[in-house]
């Protein structure tokens, strides 16, 4: 009995993991969209190196950061901005929603916040990987002072790597949750429009949280959003280290257990009362 | 005059159209202006700590911005027809425009009239109105001139670089996103003006593509850091830029060949 559950549990496994491919071959497909993009994630962190450049020389002791770990935190920013860009939504799932093709795939013997992961994160994960290398490899060789610096060290390496699986979970759990919300509502344009609005804005994509000021700093910083970008991006050049480091991770993981918990329950509930008309 | 009359009557019908739509014209109309909001945010929160920038003030960099929100919006509103124009070549539409007698131009201007982008106009008109009232720009009749005539060759500016992409669009319809670091990427990274981002940038941004014509020199004289008037005329270089343009679309219209379907 102990190992027929074993062999469902990995038979399931292995079903998410095949859509989780076929997503991600799906969208490394789309090379010359790749490239065209690429272009814009060039000028837009070259531009942004620029002005950080000039604030720091009007004022250079009222940047919150070091100024090599900001090159990090920009041209990261921008080889990763398909891991963390929240107006990036499966528009497919939206449309599904609408036209009634959602009951298809409640048909199906999977779960449908799993399926939807699965295929988010592939979905980001593909078109990162197809941008990523030539920005990286530019950012570490530009010269000074607009150089993207190495971790400091292989442990840095590796929790810069953990945190932004982390990160990418937060980003695709907070997305589901917003997919879901479309079935409580006839037309979740609006919603969405005002959300990834204020997303953008929280997680640090504007401007870094450290450039907030004081009492707004904080708050920002204790939102889901902040486990985004903002930890990955930071503990890369270690400006997030010591136990600053291990609250922000922690609650990273807090919001990620929680959105996903309260995806898989709100996802339950909707499934339930789905109304299919027609067709 | 005729063609005035025929373009004003294509916009009223394409108003008509879209006030059908009223929720989803308010929500796009909103969108537009988050998006632009999200921008000053930035703005705020860096003057909030650093104050100045390139010796800008607060206000200074806002009515730049503004101004240059303004010129974009206007261009768009105007001119998103050729925006949209890899759409109208890939459905096989532009035979259809090719065989009426009337200018391509006119009608590809007047199938498209974005007034959502009124919400982007509204946080440019209050960020201007700000941006007036905290700066000490004695306002003299010079001065409001070199307002319009930044609107004016900023608009044209815009317009023109939609046009060159509509004409890209006659050779390949693939990978012109690119074309985005023109016109979204100027218009993020025109709030500032453009000596922030030192020399190199200052020489691209005159020699290749004309931003600083509408931009950078006519704000120096509007700011008051120069005297010379001549500043303010700067704007209406764009009108060569604005030629040029013509001609690559008319070269791209002589080797227009259909899809057939």
């Amino acid at each position: 009995m102990k190992k027929q559950s074993t062999i469902q549990r990995e038979f399931s496994l292995r079903k998410y993991f095949s859509f989780f491919r076929l997503r991600f071959n799906m969208g490394i497909q789309y090379r010359t969209a790749a490239a065209a993009g690429m272009v814009t994630q060039f000028v837009w962190g070259f531009m942004e190196c620029f002005v950080y450049k000039a604030f720091y020389d009007s004022n250079p002791a009222a940047f919150p950061m070091e100024f090599s770990s900001m090159m990090a935190y920009i041209w990261l920013q921008q080889a990763f901005l398909m891991f963390f860009a929240t107006w990036m939504m499966d528009n497919e799932i939206f449309d599904l929603i609408i036209n009634g093709n959602i009951a298809y795939e409640l048909c199906r013997p999977v779960s449908i916040y799993n399926m939807w992961f699965a295929k988010n994160a592939a979905n980001r994960l593909s078109k990162a990987v197809l941008r990523c290398f030539p920005i990286l490899i530019t950012a570490l060789l530009l010269p000074e002072p607009f150089r993207m610096p190495l971790p400091k060290d292989i442990g840095t390496a590796i929790l810069f790597v953990g945190t932004m699986a982390l990160g990418l979970g937060v980003t695709v759990a907070f997305c589901i949750l917003v997919y879901i919300l479309s079935f409580f509502m006839v037309s979740s344009q609006g919603i969405r429009i005002l959300l990834t609005s204020l997303v953008d804005f929280f997680c640090g994509s504007i401007v870094p949280i450290p450039f907030l000021p004081e009492p707004l700093r904080t708050v920002v910083e204790l939102l889901p959003f902040a486990g985004m970008q903002n930890v990955p991006l930071r503990i890369y050049s270690s400006d997030l280290a010591g136990t600053e480091m291990t609250r922000a991770v922690g609650l990273q993981l807090f919001w990620f257990v929680l959105m996903v918990g309260l995806g898989k329950w709100l996802c339950r509930i909707a499934e339930r009362r789905v109304v299919v008309q027609g067709g | 005059m005729r063609a005035i009359r025929l373009y004003l009557h294509y916009i009223s019908i394409v108003i008509r159209s879209t006030m059908e739509y009223k929720a989803s014209f308010l929500l796009t109309a909103m969108g537009q202006f988050l998006v632009s909001f999200n921008i000053f945010l930035g703005i705020y929160f860096l003057f909030a700590r650093f104050s100045e920038v390139k010796g800008y003030s607060y206000s200074e960099v806002l009515l730049c911005f503004a101004i240059m929100l303004m010129e974009f919006s206007l261009a768009e509103c105007f001119a998103r027809g050729f925006d949209a124009f890899a759409g109208i070549v890939r459905e096989g539409q532009f035979d259809r425009i090719l065989v009426r007698p009337q200018s391509p131009i006119l009608q590809i201007l007047g199938s498209k009239f974005e007034l959502s982008r009124i919400g982007r106009m509204l946080q440019a008109v209050v960020m201007f109105v700000y941006g007036i009232y905290h700066s000490n720009i004695l306002w003299t009749w010079d001065k409001v001139l070199t307002v319009i005539s930044m609107l004016f060759g900023g608009t044209l500016l815009f317009a023109s670089i939609f046009l060159i992409y509509a004409a890209l669009c006659f050779f390949t319809l693939d990978g012109l996103e690119f074309m985005n670091v023109l016109t979204d990427g100027a218009r993020e990274y025109g709030k500032y003006p453009i000596d922030v981002y030192g020399s190199r940038i200052m020489k691209i941004c005159t020699y290749i593509v004309p931003y600083t014509l509408v931009q950078y020199y006519p704000l120096q004289y509007l700011l008051g850091r120069t005297d010379n008037p001549i500043y303010a005329l700067y704007p209406f270089g764009t009108i060569v830029f604005a030629l040029i343009s013509f001609c690559v679309w008319r070269f791209g219209i002589s080797h227009y060949q259909s899809a057939g379907s």
